[in-house]
């Protein structure tokens, strides 16, 4: 087990309170994290992987899908590999999924933008990176949709992942964009991140990764938090 | 090279129907933790743990994830190593939303953890997640009857002493099996303490 992870990052993760985001202001919190020391609670986590069926969970064109027909949208395949910040890929690590639909509509029942829902489309999913720290999932491009935290407001197109890794403490939920989306400059849920980080949320478009005649295909990776750089272990 | 981590991001309103399907009716996918920790092969002594996430305005949060996780009644946590060495059907885990209770409570059953051997008091780990909350906050459930062993809890002693009591679960009543409850304030005087794990 490794003796204890380097702390969150805080030039990369965006802070507690944003002005522009109205939901932090009463949600996040005053005071400053206590220290601490990583115990055997921080550094453990839960096995899920005798759980899942990999095969079935991770095509989301097809787990919502009623009598063989097909969600409408552009179909996407999103991979990647989940490693540390030392670069060490991270295999067995759960990843679990959810997105709206091609028109911007949740199938969540507190969703009420009047967007059409898909019969075909349920929008959630999961998988387990190979040994190689890699993972793929199959969905179609979410659409953009309002939220009203300002006039006129409108997430850009985003997918939300929410990740486990070998410890509580490299715990992840997070969201990633799609390149050139106009709406990323006015998402104060995106700009809330560090500058220099936001790159970091924004899937690439790539060629390889695209199934012929069958889907466009975006690389995301994940940058877990890595194991403390002691002198013993160099 | 060096990696930058991924930043977190909120987790949004609408989280239920992918994390805790189940709990919202949802029967698309399987769950892959409830609320309820226990199976007939668990040891140990069974608890349950309610409790409401309020804001800066002592409203109910309707729409956080909270999730635990602890060890065992002998004190272990239960891991993809140590999986097959324990006979105990208990994997430490659980995940519950706060949107389908009435009053906005979560609630877990669970049993109650044994101490880890490392001068910790038993506790249970909290992760807490909503919209509007961009990171997630990490805190620690500490039990009122172990008063002794809290006192030596490095975690605890850390804590200012006018802010312990908010990492400290209240022992309420219950006709099966002890009950706690344990609020979580984000803000205000009572905001609970929470951990830069
Ligand atoms: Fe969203």
């Amino acid at each position: 087990m490794t003796s204890s992870y380097n702390q969150r990052d805080w030039t990369v993760h965006p802070s507690y309170f944003s002005e522009n985001y109205k939901s932090t202001h009463l949600r996040s919190p005053t005071k400053a994290p206590i220290k601490i020391e990583q115990t055997n609670s921080e550094l453990t986590a839960p096995s899920f992987f005798p759980l899942i069926n990999h095969e079935q969970e991770n095509d989301l064109t097809k787990n919502g899908a009623v009598n063989g027909q097909q969600p409408l949208g552009e179909r996407i395949v999103v991979t990647g590999r989940v490693v540390d910040e030392n670069g060490k890929p991270q295999p067995n690590t759960l990843i679990e999924i959810w997105q709206c639909n091609s028109s911007g509509r949740y199938i969540h029942a507190a969703d009420q933008h009047d967007a059409p829902l898909d019969p075909n489309f349920f929008g959630a999913g999961r998988c387990i990176t190979d040994n190689n720290g890699i993972y793929k999932f199959y969905s179609i491009k979410p659409g953009a949709y309002p939220w009203g935290n300002h006039k006129n407001a409108w997430r850009p197109a985003h997918i939300h992942f929410s990740l486990f890794g070998p410890a509580f403490a490299t715990r992840l939920i997070t969201q990633s964009y799609f390149p050139g989306d106009p709406l990323l400059e006015l998402d104060p849920i995106f700009q809330s991140t560090p500058k220099k980080a936001r790159k970091l949320l924004i899937k690439t478009f790539d060629i390889e990764a695209t199934e012929e005649g069958f889907a466009l295909g975006y690389k995301f990776d994940f940058i877990l938090r890595g194991p403390k750089a002691t002198p013993m272990e160099k | 090279m060096s990696f930058k981590q991924t930043p977190s991001q909120t987790i949004g309103p609408f989280f239920a129907y992918g994390l805790t399907p189940k709990q919202y009716g949802y029967n698309e996918i399987k769950d892959i933790a409830s609320n309820d920790l226990n199976s007939e092969g668990t040891i140990g002594e069974r608890i349950s743990i309610e409790g409401i996430v309020f804001d800066g305005n002592n409203e109910p949060v309707d729409d956080a994830l909270i999730e635990i996780w602890q060890a065992s009644s002998s004190g272990l946590y239960v891991t993809s190593k140590n999986l097959k060495d324990t006979n105990d059907s208990f994997s430490g885990f659980g995940r519950c939303g706060t949107g389908t209770n009435p009053q906005r409570k979560f609630s877990f059953t669970t049993i109650k953890p044994g101490a880890t051997g490392d001068n910790q008091a038993p506790h249970i780990n909290f992760t807490v997640f909503m919209r509007g909350l961009l990171s997630h906050v990490y805190t620690r459930m500490y039990f009122p009857e172990e008063e002794g062993a809290n006192q030596h809890d490095s975690f605890l002693l850390n804590v200012p002493k006018n802010r312990r009591q908010t990492l400290i679960a209240k022992q309420i009543p219950s006709n099966k099996g002890k009950a706690y409850q344990f609020n979580i304030y984000m803000q205000g005087v009572n905001e609970t303490v929470f951990f830069d794990v």
